[in-house]
């Protein structure tokens, strides 16, 4: 007992004095809260068309006004929220995977292997990840699953951490603990996740909210194009539909405000979160207000 | 007696730390005359690069000047405003660093770098003086013109040494300041690089401070000889005496270690470690070390006394009340 | 500048362009389906034609004529040669306009915005973050530096959308979107290039504020450390004055990775580029690409991803070829990516 308590000592000490990576924590929890607490107490239905009168602007009823194909938007918001929060951070969670695996394949091991993954992930990172995801998108006409969107997404979001890991597996590899443990008989696996890991841990957390802030922003945008799910309530979508019905033009701003603050939110508690980790990675940064 | 043309007097340059305030350099006096070469001795740690740095007013925090006057020609230069100091750096005072290191822009050709301190201090000067004057420089540190055009990376370490002391001397300053001077170099391009800067020194009539750790370098370069440890100045006097017979138990022990060509023997060294800066030992900051130590000296702070006709000790052996 | 390096990069490009184009032929007929059999079928079932041989048959004919029934491999051979000569076919939407000419009117729309955008973001946010981590800068940029942030982590669209909103709604300075105005003539004349620059504000905006935190925030990081470095001390010590030490000492050093950021970026700020035409109706790539995709007009799809993907890769390309520019010890030494 007394060494979780020490453990979760430990890690609050990384909130202390950070109020970047408080307040994007919190901005995120909050957003988690939002749609947890939403999916309790307002009934999936509510978000699907037709449900409610089309149109109406911010109520009592409906605190969020409905569209004009009749969804409760304060549903669809709620249950979009949670949509995009899943995807973002499973699709981060499997690109940091594949990325962290081949970083340390690449940067541990060198040679023909590092150049082999290096350039395949400097040749797909040229390559405009919407523009792949928009081809693949198009040609699959009829509804995509949101499972199989994470995992395009997802495939394609390794390159960033790749990088990032394999620079500092080069750097901490020439380490002098590194060659301790070697000499003092740890075999390759045992180095790598015995030794190296512990130190990467803030690398890794930050690739991780990079590569989630990435992939949401990837899924966003062929929503916004029109490519996401027809038939779920997602925040990309909501803007989709917003624009193709001019709902500026109609001062509908419930409309499309809502999931454009959403958005915002997530990405600049995601942009918090990294910064308040940077600073733990690289002090210097700490000093004259941000 | 000859005005001196640098007084450092009572020196104190500090860095400030989450735990207290360490003394890198702690009441430091000395003088250089006109056409001398002083130089100041003392191992990693004992404050000489801080001191070089302090001298030429580029200490950054969190070090501070903490008291004391650097006299150039009477004047105090700590209480020169930035923008004046600025002025009096390359063509009064001038630093020769380690150019073997990065401290050559690796961005800009050689040409530039030279002509950018002449033109920082000057009014509009032709271009056709100014590469003149470049060429003339380059020769005076017996480089071919070839290296006006060339990178800091297309040039050797003894090159690039070379280039920061034609940098150096651009403006003639009165007082060159050499940080450790040849310590990236190998022993016969150092030969070379310090007969180099024994010649521009004459030709200039510049006086010169060299800072660094190499003992045999000092003795076959310098006038007189200051030893520095943990901050302090121990000894002072013309470097044939102090090495003949030094004064300080530091020197002694110090000099002790050098090796010798004559003969075979077993390594020496001074027991015990350099004291940590934050929290020096009371008293002589040696006297932990020192093989001579008594009851006094770990209570008491020895000056710097003259005991001899141009020799000074910061040490209670030569203090004239035994107690 | 060294022939091999030039080699390297162009050989990085080719590269790039020809796995892309692979990856556009692989990945649809990973899926299984047949996505022009799915469109006859609709575009017939629209025309009232439901019986089911005869779809059969206009399959066949169709895919005689594009070689569809050829084995797997020919047909690859097949679409590298197409694409070598821009002959993407022709536009569904568009009909009977070819691809390629809808890309030739759409691209340079593009390209201005983005390459201007991008260009303005990159030199402001840089020397932006460079003054904040240098000690004798003015202090009000220290309060422009969060919010540029946070305006840098919202995607680019959003932004666009919310400018939109103010100032060509709400306030209406600016048009409410296009790349002209509606009644205008095309020409090179002064006021229609006003008129056209008016039209870019908006959308340059939105691209601009989104990514002048990104490029500040990445030179203060540097700047922060670069500013230890000896040689600047060294400057200082030369008494030289603050104005070329900054430019010629710090700055100048840490271009070269402040570049090599930019090329990195460039597939991720054209993406956003794209969106925000989409909101402003810019006649640009973006629109013509939800035009496509709203039709189903797969050979215009595959046009304007195609194009930009070779708008990316060239940009990386002039990137890569002005390194040896920036730092001259790239000509001599392997280039460390």
């Amino acid at each position: 007992m007394n060494a979780l308590r020490e453990r979760l000592w430990g890690v609050a000490a990384y909130f202390r004095g950070n109020t970047k990576l408080l307040s994007g924590v919190s901005l995120i929890l909050a957003l988690v809260l939002f749609w947890l607490i939403g999916s309790l107490v307002v009934s999936p239905a509510r978000s699907a068309p037709i449900a409610s009168l089309p149109s109406q602007p911010p109520s009592w009823q409906y605190p969020l006004g409905t569209d004009t194909h009749g969804r409760d938007l304060l549903a669809v918001m709620m249950m979009g929220t949670g949509f995009t929060l899943r995807i973002g951070f499973v699709a981060g969670a499997i690109g940091l995977g594949i990325g962290t695996i081949l970083g340390f394949l690449s940067g541990y091991y060198g040679g023909l292997l590092d150049t082999v993954i290096k350039w395949t992930g400097d040749v797909l990172l040229t390559i405009p990840i919407l523009a792949v995801l928009v081809v693949v998108a198009a040609m699959l006409p009829g509804t995509m699953s949101l499972n199989f969107m994470t995992l395009l997404v997802a495939s394609l979001s390794w390159m960033l951490p790749t990088r990032a890991i394999r620079a500092q597996v080069l750097s901490m590899r020439e380490q002098a603990y590194v060659q301790v443990a070697r000499l003092s008989g740890m075999n390759h696996l045992e180095v790598i996740v015995k030794e190296l890991m512990p130190n990467l841990l803030p690398y890794l957390a930050a690739s991780f909210v990079v590569t989630s802030a990435g992939a949401v922003l990837a899924l966003i945008g062929l929503e916004f194009l029109g490519l996401g799910p027809q038939d779920i309530p997602t925040l990309g979508m909501t803007i989709y539909w917003a624009t193709s019905y001019a709902a500026i033009l109609r001062g509908m701003w419930w409309w499309w405000a809502p999931p454009a603050v959403i958005i915002a939110a997530l990405f600049v508690g995601l942009f918090l979160v990294s910064a308040g980790l940077d600073e733990i990675v690289n002090p210097k940064l700490k000093r004259r207000g941000i | 007696m000859k005005a001196e043309v640098l007084q450092v007097q009572n020196l104190r340059v500090y860095y400030q730390t989450a735990v207290g305030a360490l003394k890198a350099v702690d009441d430091v006096t000395f003088s250089l005359k006109p056409r001398e070469r002083f130089g100041l001795a003392g191992e990693s740690g004992s404050g000489k690069s801080t001191l070089a740095l302090a001298l030429m007013c580029l200490i950054k925090p969190p070090g501070y000047i903490e008291g004391g006057q650097v006299l150039l020609d009477g004047v105090d230069l700590i209480k020169f405003s930035e923008d004046e100091m600025r002025k009096v750096r390359l063509a009064q005072i001038a630093l020769v660093p380690q150019g073997a290191m990065n401290t050559l822009n690796p961005v800009v050709r050689i040409k530039g770098q030279i002509i950018d301190g002449i033109v920082d201090h000057s009014n509009k000067i032709p271009r056709s003086a100014l590469e003149e004057r470049v060429h003339e420089l380059l020769k005076r540190v017996e480089l071919e013109p070839e290296v006006v055009n060339m990178f800091p990376h297309e040039l050797s370490g003894g090159m690039k040494q070379r280039v920061c002391l034609a940098i150096a001397i651009s403006l003639s300053p009165r007082v060159i300041i050499a940080d450790e001077l040849t310590s990236a170099l190998d022993v016969v391009v150092q030969r070379q690089v310090m007969l180099t800067l024994g010649q521009l020194q004459e030709n200039l009539g510049a006086s010169v401070l060299l800072v660094g750790h190499d003992m045999g370098l000092m003795a076959q370069f310098v006038d007189r000889i200051g030893m520095l440890y943990a901050g302090k100045l121990v000894e002072v006097g013309p470097v044939r005496e102090v090495f003949k017979e030094s004064l300080h138990p530091y020197t002694q022990l110090l000099i002790a270690c050098l090796p010798s060509l004559e003969g075979k023997r077993r390594f020496k060294g001074i027991p015990g470690l350099p004291p940590l800066l934050l929290n020096p030992p009371s008293g002589c900051v040696f006297h932990t070390r020192c093989p001579q130590a008594m009851s006094r000296c770990s209570l008491e702070v020895p000056s710097l006394k003259e005991v001899r006709p141009e020799r000074r000790v910061a040490c209670h052996l030569y203090t004239e009340d035994k107690r | 500048m060294t022939i091999n390096y030039v080699l390297k990069r162009l050989g990085f490009f080719v590269l790039v362009i020809w796995v892309a184009t692979s990856l556009m032929f692989i990945v649809p007929r990973l899926a299984g389906r047949n996505p022009i059999v799915e469109r006859m079928g609709q575009t017939a079932g629209a025309a009232g034609i439901i019986s089911s041989e005869g779809l059969g048959e206009m399959v066949k004919e169709w895919e005689a004529k594009f070689g569809l029934d050829q084995p797997l491999g020919k047909q690859y051979l097949y679409y590298l040669r197409d694409i070598l000569r821009l002959d993407f076919g022709y536009s569904f939407a568009y009909y009977p306009a070819k691809v390629v000419d809808r890309l030739a009117g759409a691209a340079p729309w593009t390209i201005g915005l983005f390459g201007m955008a991008t260009l303005i973001s990159f030199l402001l946010g840089s020397l932006a973050g460079a003054l904040l981590a240098w000690p004798k800068t003015a202090g009000f940029l220290q309060y422009l530096l969060p919010l540029f942030l946070t305006l840098s982590a919202v995607p680019y669209y959003l932004l666009g959308l919310v400018l939109l909103f103010l100032f060509a709604f709400t306030i209406r300075i600016f048009p409410l979107g296009g790349g002209y105005s509606v009644a205008a003539v095309p020409s090179l004349s002064f006021p229609f290039v006003l008129d056209i620059l008016q039209h870019s504000v908006l959308p340059g905006l939105a691209l601009v504020l989104g990514g002048i935190g990104m490029w500040a925030l990445h030179m203060r990081g540097m700047m922060v450390i670069g500013r230890k470095e000896d040689y600047i001390t060294f400057a200082e010590a030369k008494g030289l004055g603050g104005k070329r030490i900054f430019f010629r000492y710090a700055l100048r050093n840490l271009l070269l990775p402040q570049v090599t950021s930019l090329a990195l970026s460039l597939g991720i700020v054209i993406s956003g580029a794209i969106l925000v035409e989409v909101v402003f109706g810019y006649p640009g790539l973006g629109t013509l690409l939800l035009k496509a995709v709203s039709g189903f007009d797969y050979n215009l799809i595959n046009g304007v991803v195609f194009i930009i993907i070779i708008i990316v890769a060239v940009g990386t390309l002039l990137l890569d070829l002005l390194y040896p520019l920036i730092d001259p010890r790239i000509t001599y030494h392997r280039r460390i990516r």
